[in-house]
């Protein structure tokens, strides 16, 4: 498989990369380099094979359901590009 | 500067303990080794003198009631990939540039509970994506070796390559650093340092900023196999903020060291070896062969049949990943922002100038092939490879306790001399990469010099769970190689 300049496009919008028109050739020739040769995957037999969750299987540990942190607004806040009186500042998302 | 820093993280524990040295003395003389070094090597991305000096003074009282933990008064360098409590934490990236965490790390927090001391953030690549860290925000990292007559700056490997170099210079007793494809591995090969990273879940990754999570194995640095085994004691246990976190108790590892290897079976894999690889490297896997041979292990040769699925597979698996990940840096609650005309905007143009190319690539290549249509035929075949992988590691340690490799198929190349090509970059990781895939330990120990006079390790991997078996036999061949080496100093 192989993609397209448009394909390229579509998959920067869909990441939210601002791609400029001049790197969308040199990230076409990169993805497909790179993709071509992760096709060689298609050679190993996979049929009936389980997809890897963990490497040392055991239970998923379990836990009280109760609250263990909080009433941190400030440090929560701490590194925010923009807050104001408690709260973080944000564009304007519905017109 | 004394000698003291030339010392292992062992022998000035000892001095510590026994009040030939203070704490404090030892943290300026490390502390001003590094600043002195920083021009040359560019190996630090953050300072903080005030605590540094603070935690060596706790660390002294501590050590004047008798009261000193495992690594009490020995600093430390520590990944800028750790968040480190109001210290700059900004994984070499520009979408991070001036974050300063209101928490610490479990690992670091867990190094801070042994006593030790807080000297400097070390570069990387940039979200620990790179084989040379020249993907870092503030540059490359120099190696402190060079070539025999030569004056090329030479990479220290990546990503962690500003811990790798800062423990090959002595400016420090050893470091943290984070594996996800052999970025602990490589770095401390190119760098003739001991590189390790235990099994997966046995060092929380808890306040490390992630970039593969079922791939990401925090480790340390450190300049003999007893440093190394004392640093992943101290970081290791359960973690309970981190789900993969394994609830088993953390074995005794420095106990390993200097046991003996005796009747232990050395499995030889025919597979590590590729194309156009140094002789040398070749060589000093035959060496390493015939030392652990004289100590008495039985030499089996074995088959895994998919190592060379390995890299692809990772190339897969690590960007999905990393494309869920890096999501959350939309310039809203962290990090920065760039202003754009809408909210999209916002978030395309602050992610667009944030984030390296390398990183975007590896946004771009994981958002593909997680996205409709694509899942079954790349990830999930990709999942069911790295099963494959797995169970070739589980037929050969049917047979044998531990593999011997090369950790790397070169030495430290040139600064500037593999950045055009993404994959011949990603070759770099070719031995190291399947151990991160199956989760099983893996460690890298210098054994000697090719013919320029530059550092190569050897690498060695256990099953799950068993890090003693690889510290036996990582510490009989750093007896047989009795590889002393170190850098002429330059910097």
């Amino acid at each position: 498989m192989s993609v397209t300049a448009d394909d390229v496009r579509r998959i920067a919008r869909l990441a939210r990369l601002a791609e400029p028109e001049d790197r969308i050739d040199t990230l076409v020739g990169e993805l497909n380099g790179i993709l071509n040769w992760i096709e060689q995957l298609n050679e190993v037999d996979v049929e009936g094979v389980q997809a890897m969750t963990t490497p040392v299987a055991f239970p998923l540990p379990m836990r009280e359901d109760e609250i263990t942190d909080g009433g941190i607004r400030d440090q929560v806040l701490a590194n925010a590009p923009k807050s104001d009186e408690g709260f973080f500042v944000v564009p304007k998302s519905v017109e | 500067m004394s000698d003291l820093l030339k010392l292992s993280l062992d022998d000035v524990s000892a001095k510590l303990k026994g009040k030939e040295v203070s704490a404090t003395e030892l943290a300026q003389e490390a502390f001003a080794a590094c600043q002195t070094a920083q021009p040359a090597l560019n190996a630090f991305t953050a300072f903080d003198e005030e605590k540094t000096m603070a935690m060596a003074k706790a660390a002294d009282e501590r050590l004047a009631r008798g009261e000193g933990g495992l690594l009490e008064g020995v600093p430390l360098a520590i990944k800028d990939l750790f968040a480190v409590k109001g210290v700059d934490t900004a994984a070499s990236s520009n979408i991070l540039k001036g974050f300063k965490p209101t928490y610490e790390s479990t690992v670091t927090s867990k190094l801070w509970d042994a006593g030790a001391v807080f000297v400097a953030k070390t570069s990387m690549d940039e979200f620990a994506m790179g084989s040379s860290n020249e993907t870092a925000n503030t540059g490359p990292v120099v190696n402190p070796w060079k070539a025999e007559g030569s004056n090329e700056s030479l990479t220290p490997g990546g990503s962690s390559g500003g811990s790798a170099s800062a423990v090959a210079a002595d400016l420090c007793f050893g470091a943290t650093g984070t594996d996800t494809g052999g970025s602990i591995r490589q770095p401390a090969s190119f760098t003739g340092t001991v590189g390790v990273k235990g099994t997966y879940g046995r060092t929380s990754r808890w306040g490390v900023v992630a970039f593969a999570s079922s791939l990401d194995h925090p480790g340390p640095f450190a300049k003999t196999v007893k440093d190394s085994a004392l640093l992943l004691q101290a970081m290791s246990g359960h973690d309970p903020k981190d789900s993969t976190s394994l609830p088993n108790d953390v074995p005794d590892f420095a106990a390993a060291v200097g046991q003996s290897v005796k009747g232990l079976k050395i499995g030889v894999p025919k597979e590590y070896r590729v194309d156009g690889m140094p002789a040398e490297i070749d060589e000093v896997w035959r060496q390493g062969i015939d030392w652990l041979k004289a100590a008495g292990c039985e030499i089996v040769d074995i088959s895994l049949p998919h190592t060379k699925y390995a890299l692809p597979a990772y190339y897969i698996v690590a960007p999905a990943e990393a494309s869920s990940n890096l999501a959350r840096y939309d310039g809203m609650r962290y990090g920065n922002r760039v202003d754009g005309k809408d909210l999209n905007d916002t978030y395309e143009q602050t992610r667009g100038a944030g984030f390296g190319h390398e990183v975007q690539r590896r946004i771009m290549i994981g958002t593909y092939v997680l996205s409709a249509g694509y899942y079954d035929a790349y990830y999930l075949r990709a999942q069911k490879v790295r099963t494959r992988i797995l169970q070739d590691f589980h037929e050969a340690f049917d047979t044998v306790d531990a593999i011997l490799t090369p950790s790397a198929p070169s030495a430290a190349f040139g600064l500037g001399t593999k950045s055009d090509d993404p994959i011949s970059m990603y070759l770099n990781d070719v031995f190291t990469v399947t151990a991160n895939l199956a989760g099983v330990p893996a460690m890298s120990v210098p054994a000697g010099l090719d013919k320029a006079g530059l550092p190569l390790g050897l690498q060695v991997i256990t099953r799950a769970l068993d890090e003693e078996t690889m510290f036996k036999v990582g510490a009989a061949l750093e007896d047989s190689a009795g590889f002393g080496a170190k850098a002429e100093k330059w910097w």
